[in-house]
C-alpha cells in the first residue's frame, strides 16, 4: 500500500470515457511520475485525486494513507497534506504574491514566504508585493505556485507538468527544488510528458487512452516513453489497437 | 484637541498627531456642518461656508503649485442619524498639482444621508488625484449620494478612486460624468464591497471627446446575502486617437444580484475604446487552488474577495 493510492478508477465526461480503470500507488517520500501522450488523462487523473469539482463522480477509489478521501472537499485533503501543483495555475486579481503563499502560514512564519520565493529562484523583493495576476509571465505564476506548495510543506504533491512555460535556468530550481521536497519527506508524483522531468523521478507510470500502461523503474520506462511513446500515432484513440502500448 | 477631531480620527483608524503635527500636509475636517480644522499650505487656498446641513466649499489650487504632500479631508458624522450635504468646486489651475485623501466616516450610522456634488476643473497640464474612502458602521443606516461633474484640460490627468469595503454600504447612488479634452488623461475607480440588503448604484459616464484623450472606467463590486449593485459604465470617444477602456468585475455570493451595463460609442473613425466585464460567483479554479493549500471555502472566498477589491 502506498501514501497514495488510486484504485482502479473509471471517469467519464460528456459520456466520453476518460479514466478507464486508473489504478496509481504512490510511495511514501519517494518522486514517481506519470508520462504519457497529450491526452493521456494525465491532468483529469490530478483533478481526481484532488477532488476537484466536476471529478468527484466517478467508480473506483482514491486513498491517501491507507484511507478513502473519496469523499474529502478539496479543503480536507489539502489539511491532510494532499495538494495539487496547477498545470496552468490561476491568477488573481490584486492577490498580493505574500497572501497567495502565506495564506495558510500562521503570523510567526512569514519568514517562510520569503524563504520559498528564494527557493524557486525568485528575488523576494521583487516579487513579494506583486500580485499574482496577468502581470506575471506564465513562468514566474508557475514558479510562485511552487513556492507556495514548499510553504505548504505538504505530506503528498501532484506537480502537473512542472516544466512547462520554464526556461532552461528556472528548471534547475524546479529540479533542486525536487531535492529539496525529497529531503523533506514529501512524496512528488510529476505529471510530464519530457523525458528531462522523466529522469528525475525513481519510479514511472506509462498512461496511455486513461490507464497505466506500464509502470517501473525510470531506468526502464523512459527508454520505453522516448522511443516507443513519442513516436507513436496511437494517441490516445482507443479504437486504433491498443495492443502495441 | 477638540474630542470630536479625536473621535473622527479614531473611526478611521488614524492617529490624528501624525497628521496634524506636520505643518507640511493641508487638512480639513468637517463634522455634519461644522469644519472643526483647516490647515492649509501656500498655493492652496480653502473659502468654507457652513450651511444649515453641511458644508459648501471652494477649493483651489493656485496655477503652476504643486502640493508634495496628498491632502487630507476628513467628512463625519458621529450621530446615528442626520443629514450631511456637501457642495465642493474644486480648480487645480493650470500647470497646478494636487492629490486628495478624503475619509467619509459614519461608524454609528443608522439613518444617515450623505450628499457630495462635486464640480471639479482640472487645468491645462495640471494633475489631481482623488481618493474618496468611506468608513460606514455595522448596520448599513447610509445613503451616499455623491455626484461629481469633472472638465479635464488638453494635457491635463485626472485621477479618482472610490473605495467603499469597510462596514455595510448601505445605499449608495454614485454619479459621475467626465469630459476630456485633448492628450488629457482620466482614470476612475470603485471598489465596493456590498452585503445585506446594501444596495450599490454606479453611473458613470466618460466622454473622450479631445484627440489622445484616455480614459478607463474601473468598477470592481463584490455583493453578498441580499445585496444588489447595478453599473452603468459609458465611455464614448469622439476624436482622433481617443482611447477608452470601461472594466467591470462583480462578484456574487449568496441570494445577491449584480448587473452590468457597459456603454462604448466611438464616433470617429480612429478612436478605441475596449470593455470587459465579468460577473459570476467566485472562480472555481482559483477557490479550488487555495482549498488544495488547506483554506476552508469561505476563507478562500475572502481572501479572492478582498483581492479583487483591493
Ligand atoms: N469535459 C470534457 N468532455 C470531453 N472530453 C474531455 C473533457 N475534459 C477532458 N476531456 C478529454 O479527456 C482527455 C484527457 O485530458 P487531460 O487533460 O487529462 O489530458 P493530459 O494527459 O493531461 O494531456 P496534456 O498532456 O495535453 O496535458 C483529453 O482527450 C480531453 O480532450
Ligand atoms: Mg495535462
Amino acid at each position: 500500500m502506498g501514501v497514495l493510492d488510486v484504485e482502479g478508477v473509471f471517469l467519464t465526461k460528456n459520456g466520453v470515457p476518460i479514466l478507464n480503470g486508473l489504478s496509481l500507488e504512490v510511495w511514501e517520500g519517494h518522486v514517481h511520475a506519470v508520462v504519457g501522450p497529450n491526452g493521456a488523462g494525465k491532468s483529469t487523473a490530478a483533478s481526481v485525486i484532488m477532488g476537484l469539482a466536476g471529478y468527484r463522480d466517478f467508480e473506483g477509489d482514491v486513498l491517501l494513507g491507507g484511507e478513502s478521501i473519496k469523499d474529502l472537499s478539496v479543503t480536507e485533503r489539502g489539511r491532510r497534506g494532499l495538494t495539487l501543483a496547477w498545470q496552468e495555475p490561476a491568477r488573481f486579481e490584486g492577490l498580493s504574491v505574500s497572501d497567495f503563499i502565506g495564506a495558510t502560514l500562521d503570523a510567526e512564519n512569514r519568514e517562510v514566504i520569503r524563504e520559498s520565493l528564494d527557493m524557486v529562484g525568485l528575488e523576494p523583493d521583487d516579487y513579494i508585493d506583486r500580485a499574482v495576476d496577468k502581470s506575471l509571465s506564465g513562468g514566474e505564476r508557475k514558479r510562485i505556485e511552487l513556492a507556495s506548495i514548499l510553504a505548504m510543506n505538504p505530506r503528498v504533491v501532484v506537480m502537473d507538468e512542472p516544466d512547462s512555460g520554464i526556461d532552461v535556468a528556472a528548471l534547475e530550481h524546479i529540479f533542486d527544488n525536487l531535492d529539496t521536497l525529497k529531503e523533506r519527506n514529501t512524496t512528488v508524483l510529476l505529471i510530464t510528458h519530457s523525458p528531462t522531468v522523466l529522469r528525475r523521478a525513481e519510479h514511472a507510470f506509462l498512461m496511455c487512452c486513461g490507464r497505466v500502461v506500464d509502470k517501473g523503474s525510470v531506468d526502464r520506462i523512459a527508454p520505453y516513453f522516448e522511443q516507443q511513446c513519442i513516436p507513436c500515432d496511437h494517441k490516445n484513440r482507443p479504437e486504433k489497437d491498443a495492443a502495441g502500448t | 484637541m477638540p474630542d470630536l477631531i479625536e473621535q473622527l480620527y479614531a473611526s478611521i483608524g488614524q492617529n490624528p498627531h501624525e497628521i496634524r503635527d506636520d505643518e507640511s500636509i493641508a487638512r480639513i475636517e468637517v463634522h455634519k456642518n461644522e469644519v472643526l480644522g483647516v490647515h492649509l499650505v501656500p498655493g492652496l487656498e480653502v473659502d468654507a461656508e457652513e450651511t444649515e446641513d453641511g458644508l459648501d466649499a471652494a477649493i483651489t489650487v493656485t496655477r503652476g503649485t504643486r502640493i508634495e504632500k496628498p491632502v487630507q479631508v476628513c467628512f463625519g458624522m458621529m450621530p446615528e442619524r442626520g443629514l450631511q450635504k456637501i457642495v465642493l468646486d474644486i480648480r487645480i489651475e493650470d500647470e497646478a498639482s494636487a492629490a486628495i485623501i478624503a475619509h467619509c466616516t459614519f461608524p454609528f450610522a443608522r439613518e444617515i444621508t450623505h450628499t457630495m456634488d462635486a464640480e471639479i476643473r482640472v487645468g491645462h497640464g495640471a494633475e489631481y488625484a482623488y481618493f474618496e474612502r468611506h468608513v460606514h458602521g455595522p448596520e448599513g443606516g447610509v445613503r451616499i449620494v455623491p455626484k461629481t461633474r469633472v472638465t479635464v484640460e488638453q494635457g491635463g490627468r485626472f485621477s479618482t478612486e472610490f473605495e467603499l469595503i469597510k462596514g455595510r454600504v448601505g445605499t449608495i447612488d454614485l454619479e459621475l460624468e467626465a469630459t476630456c479634452k485633448a492628450h488629457s488623461v482620466m482614470d476612475v475607480k470603485a471598489r465596493i464591497g456590498g452585503a445585506g440588503d446594501d444596495r450599490i448604484n454606479l453611473n458613470e459616464i466618460g466622454r473622450l471627446i479631445g484627440e489622445g484623450a484616455r480614459g478607463a472606467l474601473t468598477s470592481h463590486i463584490a455583493v453578498r446575502d441580499a445585496a444588489r449593485a447595478e453599473v452603468l459604465n459609458t465611455l464614448t470617444a469622439s476624436a482622433p486617437f481617443a482611447r477608452g477602456h470601461v472594466d467591470c468585475k462583480e462578484i456574487v455570493q449568496d441570494q445577491a444580484v449584480a448587473k452590468a451595463v457597459p456603454v462604448v460609442e466611438v464616433n470617429h473613425p480612429k478612436a478605441h475604446v475596449t470593455h470587459e466585464a465579468a460577473i459570476g460567483s467566485v472562480d472555481t479554479k482559483q477557490l479550488e487552488t487555495l482549498m488544495s493549500r488547506g483554506l476552508d471555502e469561505d476563507a478562500a472566498a475572502a481572501l479572492i474577495i478582498q483581492g479583487m477589491l483591493s
